[in-house]
């Protein structure tokens, strides 16, 4: 786990120093300078922070889904347990994603938000958060709190391929990759428009990020289980 | 009446991580009946509901079995009656109305005209029977449970506290349906009372 | 055994139970009426384009059916008639009776909306009947689908008010975008083969929620 630890702090580190000291120029000579972008140029950077980012939200709302699912089969609390920290964390990234999402859209496209299809799905995430942890501060018995919140999750996840993959495709959008898009994917599968080194820097930033989510996940579940070992231990008391 | 046994399995429940009660096991074969005895509080409502069904244990497992196979829960259903202070009605409908809700709901409509009459002069309510419910004193709803319990003919008869809201009439309605209940179907009682803990063959204490 | 007859004895429970109490029945009129009023309101005498009177006639259909149809599950749960029901009924045969419920509800529901429209907004007016018809039936399935789902669930959380539309919006956003989108593709008599793709999405949306509710229904409904 220090494997993780270390790795995820010092990857996200060097992807924010890397990310925005590296110098744009025309003609990158060597590896530590990236090409400017025609009508990008320093707004690209956001690429290494946007993208892993909502990447690392949509995984942590799979991974609570996907534990919910276990809790409902077995009934075991710490499935459940799981779920939350996962949505936590989720909850977090989808924050900073939207934010950056945010900054992009008011640099690119002149406002911070335009109802494009993919801002609007991250939104849509967002109010799935938030109504996830509105549904579980609502209930008091631990058995339904975390069955219903399981259901919610599972459900609001049914919808998620509609509007990360379907709406975009449908809808013309601002966002690369949507409808009114000529670029077809965007940069990240466009060959020639990211330059390698680019490219590299943006992947780290993946793993990055995904440690860090992993790291973070580990830690709040030792803290979850040390708390429940002195609720335990209180109770036994008395 | 269909021969059904009912076997317990070590079954537990806990809410809130509170434990109720644990490794209740016991079986039940047609012509037994258990009183299910306890304080206030004890888990007897708790484990009667856990046998209709209508909780899952935390441990254990409660199993209805018909000529050695295991039933599952929709050839339970009609099989069961539970009378309880706790079910409510839908008491914007009559006696009647309910009764045929619950027969097209439990059974696709299928019920015994005869037995449905009987039942309810038997419990006192078949000039009543066309009144919302609403205007039924409590002991008049309590004998409607009754009737809703018992017109389907079930194996298994499950009462928590039977005679709560009844008066003399009702309670000895109720002790002649226990009676011959006795010898061909399975009864299960909850209750702190010890006249009507007599009424089984079998006692359980649950709880300290 | 799961039978038609057991899920209409449920499906037609609840419907007479709502004609003897008219609960439902009433808060869905005075919603429609109090919507189109504050919106009438609020233009005074504009007459709005075809892409804004699309989108109120959803966000009246919206509320109202956020006022309306958690009352199947609910009520159960208020009148403490939740146990009786999980005594006599299956989990599915239960799901799908109020699913049928909360359809009809809708549909009656949407009727009126357009109606209502039809009368107040001139500019409202129905150009491509096939596919507004359409659009409308397969909108108001997607929206009971979900709803019902999600009044089940509020039921059993003890449903303090705003639980409801905070739970349903994030899910119903696609269907109501789509919806939205199709209806003023009807208002301005676009042909039906430009909207097959809002249909594709309706009908898949509708699909997968009831097939989803249907497998964890029994979570819910269950202790």
């Amino acid at each position: 786990m220090s494997a993780v630890k270390y790795g995820s702090i010092i990857l996200v580190s060097f992807v924010i120093i890397a990310g925005i000291a590296i110098p744009l120029v025309p003609s990158p000579q060597n590896w530590l300078e990236f090409p400017v972008i025609p009508g990008l140029e320093e707004k690209a950077r956001n690429i290494f922070f946007h993208v892993p980012t909502a990447w690392t939200t949509v995984l942590a709302f799979l991974v609570s889904m996907v534990y919910g699912f276990r809790y409902l089969r077995t009934r075991n609390p710490d499935y459940d347990q799981k779920s939350v920290i996962s949505a936590g964390l989720g909850l977090m990234f989808c924050i900073l994603a939207t934010v950056t999402g945010a900054l992009w859209a008011k640099f690119n496209w002149g406002s911070y938000w335009n109802w494009d299809p993919r801002q609007t799905s991250i939104f849509i995430l967002l109010l799935i958060y938030g109504a996830y942890f509105s549904l579980r501060s609502a209930i008091e018995l631990e058995e339904k709190k975390a069955a219903l919140s399981a259901v919610y999750a599972i459900v609001a996840g049914l919808t998620v391929p509609f509007f990360i993959f379907i709406m975009p495709r449908m809808m013309t959008g601002l966002h690369p990759g949507a409808q009114g898009d000529s670029s077809g994917g965007g940069p990240l599968f466009q060959s020639g428009m990211m330059a390698g080194n680019m490219r590299v820097l943006f992947y780290v930033s993946l793993l990055g990020f995904n440690l860090l989510y992993v790291w973070l996940f580990t830690l709040r579940l030792r803290i979850a289980r040390i708390e429940d070992r002195q609720l335990l231990s209180r109770h036994t008391e008395q | 009446m269909r021969s059904i046994v009912l076997r317990a399995e070590r079954v537990s429940k806990n809410f809130n991580r509170r434990n109720v009660f644990r490794d209740i096991s016991f079986v039940l074969s047609p012509g037994d009946s258990l009183a299910v005895t306890g304080k206030n509080g004890s888990g007897k409502s708790t484990l009667v509901k856990i046998l209709a069904g209508l909780l899952a244990p935390t441990n254990g497992l409660v199993a209805f079995e018909s000529a050695g196979t295991t039933l599952n829960q929709d050839e339970i259903r009609p099989l069961l009656g539970f009378v309880s202070p706790y079910l409510q009605l839908y008491d914007e409908f009559s006696a009647v109305e309910i009764l045929n809700i619950v027969a097209r709901i439990r059974s696709s409509g299928a019920h015994d005209p005869t037995r449905r009459r009987t039942l309810m002069e038997q419990f006192n309510l078949w000039g009543r029977k066309d009144d919302a419910v609403r205007t039924y004193s409590s002991g008049m709803k309590q004998r409607l449970k009754y009737v809703l319990a018992l017109e389907h003919s079930p194996a298994i008869l499950l009462l928590d506290e039977p005679t709560s809201n009844l008066d003399e009439d009702g309670i000895s309605a109720v002790r002649s349906v226990v009676a011959g209940y006795g010898k061909s179907g399975v009864l299960v009682v909850a209750t702190n009372d010890a006249v009507e803990a007599a009424w089984c063959s079998r006692e359980l204490k649950v709880g300290i | 055994m799961l039978t038609l007859a057991q899920i209409m004895a449920v499906f037609l429970k609840d419907v007479r139970s709502e004609l003897r109490t008219r609960y439902a029945l009433n808060a869905l009129l005075m919603f429609v009426v109090t919507t189109v009023a504050i919106i009438l309101f609020a233009l005074r005498g504009d007459q709005p384009g075809s892409t804004v009177l699309a989108g109120m006639f959803w966000v009246s259909v919206f509320f109202t059916a956020m006022s309306g149809l958690s009352r199947s599950f609910v009520s159960e749960e208020e009148r403490g008639t939740t146990m009786t029901l999980q005594l006599i009924a299956s989990s599915t045969t239960v799901y799908f009776g109020k699913l049928l419920f909360n359809a009809v509800l809708t549909l009656v529901l949407v009727a009126g909306v357009t109606v209502v429209y039809l009368i107040v907004f001139p500019a409202f007016e129905i150009t491509g009947m096939g596919v507004f018809l359409l659009t409308v039936f397969l909108g108001s399935l997607g929206l009971a689908s979900a709803a019902t789902i999600i009044a089940a669930i509020i039921a059993k959380a003890g449903s303090r008010g705003t639980l409801y539309p905070v739970l349903s919006f994030p899910i119903l956003i696609v269907p109501l975008m789509t919806v939205m989108g199709a209806t003023v593709k009807s208002l301005e008599g676009v042909p039906f083969s430009d909207a097959t793709v809002d249909f594709v999405v309706l009908i898949s949306y509708f699909m997968v929620m009831t097939a989803g509710s249907v497998l964890l229904f029994d979570y819910v409904w269950k202790d």
